[in-house]
């Protein structure tokens, strides 16, 4: 007597292919959808002042030390000041409808409240100086060069974004790329704020020297103290 | 299963009563899937759930809360969670040995217990799983401890004994569902096929997965069973050598031994045996099985008990001598003061606070399964009951000798550190009783708990006229026409 329909044949064809299909689905939607490239890259929150990176850092060519001062000597990148904006904004626009925030905190001494958009989480330790103070790399003929990290590696072309956004996910696996492999990560220490900087041939046949001097750490306690 | 049946020329007898018919074997086996459930299963199925309950609800709490709950701190980062989590797997072990060694070895009375054994087995290492996986602190990242490529581009360290914990205990659970599976899958056409309503016919018809008895199914079957045998044989002797690696690759005195994996595989074995029979004593006695657990079983396992009680006992006594042989100060104060808990006294004037657990373990392992010299306790069933519950109870305190009285005084007195076990601790040990209690209840009262076909297979009549024409020798058959 016949207690399952003949159709049940196919059942484990069914349920292979199901599961297959379901696999292959939920591979791709953590791949995919929960990669920080997907979660984080491209964000670029409204800040209170309509702040453009693309004219001062871009147009101007001002130095990104002149308001994140000593970035390569401190752990923090600072966020600078009200003084700092007023300190060329009390002679340049000083009517300006777009800087009124900015007079404001300069006049009640509130600071303005820039929205962060690089935060790395607790757990995590990071120190700007570390990458861009510079480590001494020395060639086979003996002569010396200081290799840092340069901004754009993690920042993108900052000098070209009108608003601020990430350009990289700021993330693990993105972190340990480079920390194994920091070679082509590495520029001289004087270019570490130039925006265009492009390493020559010459540069690039040295890359395992610049390596060797950074030495980045690959262990969990490198970021995780 | 290539059964042999008894050969009286060598003194062998029936394992089961003579006149045993196949029809006696179906019949009260299956019989106990098909009625309602004796009073006496409802008596123990009722506390199983509550203690399940226990065990869901500490576990809740810990995850609320952390792991901060249970007793453990510095210096003893391990305590029960390891403790429990070794000594369920050990309690599989049985199973295993029964299923597959005995097997291979054509210990026809394994028939009889396998099923339930191999159930056990599955059980244990269930509740095991429980305590490494909490232990980690957040099972949320438990993830971590495979093999999963990942965006955080890190990959486990395989040079790990833990790591290769995660691989033996999970191929063991693999490999036992599946034997235990391949096995079951004839009795459950049996219970198919005796099945009054379509429901349950097309249930247990589901998990038969159309087996209709027939020559081929038999030869693909007993093949496929022969070679999980094979495949589970390793395991016996691997995952709880694995485990004891967690213990030995360490520095720490009082672990650091090259006799632990054997030390570790009889120890499970005992505690495994211990268990199935413990359980296997209320069960036949609740549902009537004395017809098919006989006193022979039992009397062979209490020769297990006892051989592997002995190696145990062994491994305790070798660990004295390495102490001493060695000449390492550190290995001697483990043994002599914390453990046995004399010889020096500490900063306090005390000797070691846990030399009880050492006692208890020695008594419990090694001294009480003396009494199984003599035939007459090995038949007596209060006695061996009584014996079994020991066993475990001192296999329990083994691991915890191992783990907590190494851990708490170690090198420096400076980070010695006392250990108490919390509330947690012993209700969530106790309730993964009531999880193995329940799923243990669930399978005796709806699968069949006794391999019917197999124990068939060591009946006389399994083995049909052996003065019979056919079973001649090759030379005096009638040859085959032209």
């Amino acid at each position: 007597m016949q207690i399952f329909p003949r159709q049940l044949n196919y059942l484990p064809l069914v349920l292979a292919v199901a599961a297959f299909t379901a696999g292959g689905a939920i591979t791709f939607v953590f791949w995919f959808y929960f990669s920080p490239k997907n979660l984080q890259v491209g964000y670029a929150p409204e800040q209170p002042v309509p702040y453009s990176h693309r004219l001062h850092a871009g147009e101007l060519g001002i130095d990104c030390r002149y308001c994140h001062a000593n970035v390569e000597q401190s752990a923090y990148s600072m966020v600078p000041p009200t003084q700092t904006c007023m300190g060329c904004h009390a002679v340049v626009h000083p009517e300006s409808a777009r800087l009124a925030p900015v007079r404001e905190s300069w006049a009640t001494g509130d600071p303005i409240e820039w929205v962060r958009i690089h935060q790395l989480p607790d757990h995590s330790y990071f120190n700007h100086s570390a990458h861009l103070y510079g480590a001494k790399a020395v060639y086979e003929d003996g002569s010396e060069v200081r290799v840092a990290v340069g901004c754009t590696s993690c920042h993108g072309r900052i000098d070209q974004m009108e608003v601020v956004a990430i350009a990289e996910p700021i993330a693990m696996g993105w972190c340990l790329e480079c920390h194994r492999n920091p070679g082509p990560n590495l520029r001289p220490v004087e270019e570490i704020t130039n925006m265009a900087w492009e390493p020559d041939e010459e540069w690039v046949s040295h890359q395992e020297d610049h390596a060797r001097a950074v030495n980045p750490p690959e262990h969990c306690n490198g970021c995780h103290r | 299963m290539a059964a042999t049946a008894y050969i009286e020329e060598l003194g062998e007898k029936s394992l089961l009563p003579p006149g045993t018919t196949f029809n006696d074997v179906t019949e009260s086996v299956a019989r106990v899937t098909e009625t309602k459930a004796p009073r006496g299963w409802w008596m123990l199925f009722l506390p199983s759930v509550a203690l399940l309950g226990v065990m869901v609800a500490c576990i809740g709490y810990l995850l609320s809360m952390g792991v901060g709950v249970w007793g453990n701190n510095a210096p003893n980062y391990w305590a029960w969670d390891i403790t429990n989590f070794v000594w369920w797997i050990g309690i599989g072990h049985a199973g295993t040995l029964i299923s597959a060694i005995l097997f291979l070895f054509r210990q026809n009375w394994r028939t009889s217990i396998n099923r339930f054994a191999e159930a056990m087995t599955v059980f244990a290492v269930l509740c095991a799983g429980i305590f490494p996986a909490l232990h980690t602190g957040r099972p949320w990242f438990d993830y971590y401890l495979f093999p999963i490529p990942n965006q955080m581009a890190i990959w486990p360290n395989f040079k790990s004994p833990l790591m290769w914990d995660v691989f033996a205990v999970s191929t063991y659970l693999t490999i036992s569902v599946i034997f235990w599976f391949v096995g079951l899958i004839p009795d459950f056409a049996t219970l198919r096929d005796r099945s009054k309503s379509l429901l349950r016919r097309r249930i247990y018809g589901f998990f038969a997965l159309g087996w209709r008895s027939s020559h081929r199914h038999w030869q693909h079957y007993e093949r496929a069973y022969l070679i999980f045998a094979a495949i589970s044989t390793p395991l016996v002797l691997s995952v709880h050598s694995v485990v004891s690696f967690d213990f030995a690759t360490s520095v720490i005195p009082g672990w650091h031994t090259t006799i632990f994996p054997p030390y570790f595989v009889a120890g499970a074995v005992f505690s495994g045996f211990a268990l199935v029979l413990t359980l296997m004593l209320i069960t036949r006695t609740v549902f009537g099985m004395e017809n098919l657990i006989t006193i022979k079983h039992l009397d062979l396992m209490n020769k297990f008990m006892l051989a592997t009680g002995m190696m145990v006992g062994y491994a305790y006594a070798m660990e004295f001598y390495i102490a001493w042989y060695s000449g390492n100060p550190y290995e001697s104060w483990v043994f002599m003061h914390n453990r046995l808990g004399f010889g020096m006294l500490d900063s306090d004037g005390n000797w070691g606070p846990l030399w009880w657990s050492y006692w208890a373990m020695v008594s419990c392992n090694v001294l009480a399964p003396q009494i199984f010299w003599f035939k007459k306790m090995r038949t007596n069933i209060p006695v061996m009951f009584i014996v079994t519950i020991f066993i475990n109870i001192g296999m329990w305190f083994e691991r915890f000798v191992i783990i907590v009285t190494s851990l708490y005084r170690d090198f420096i007195p400076g980070s010695w550190g006392p250990f108490e076990a919390t509330w947690i601790d012993i209700l969530l040990y106790m309730g993964t009783f009531g999880l193995f209690m329940t799923l243990f209840l669930l399978f005796i009262r709806w699968i069949p708990m006794i391999a019917i076909a197999e124990v068939k297979m060591t009946l006389p009549h399994a083995h049909p006229h052996p003065e019979d024409d056919h079973h001649q020798p090759a030379a005096a058959a009638v040859a085959p026409a032209e």
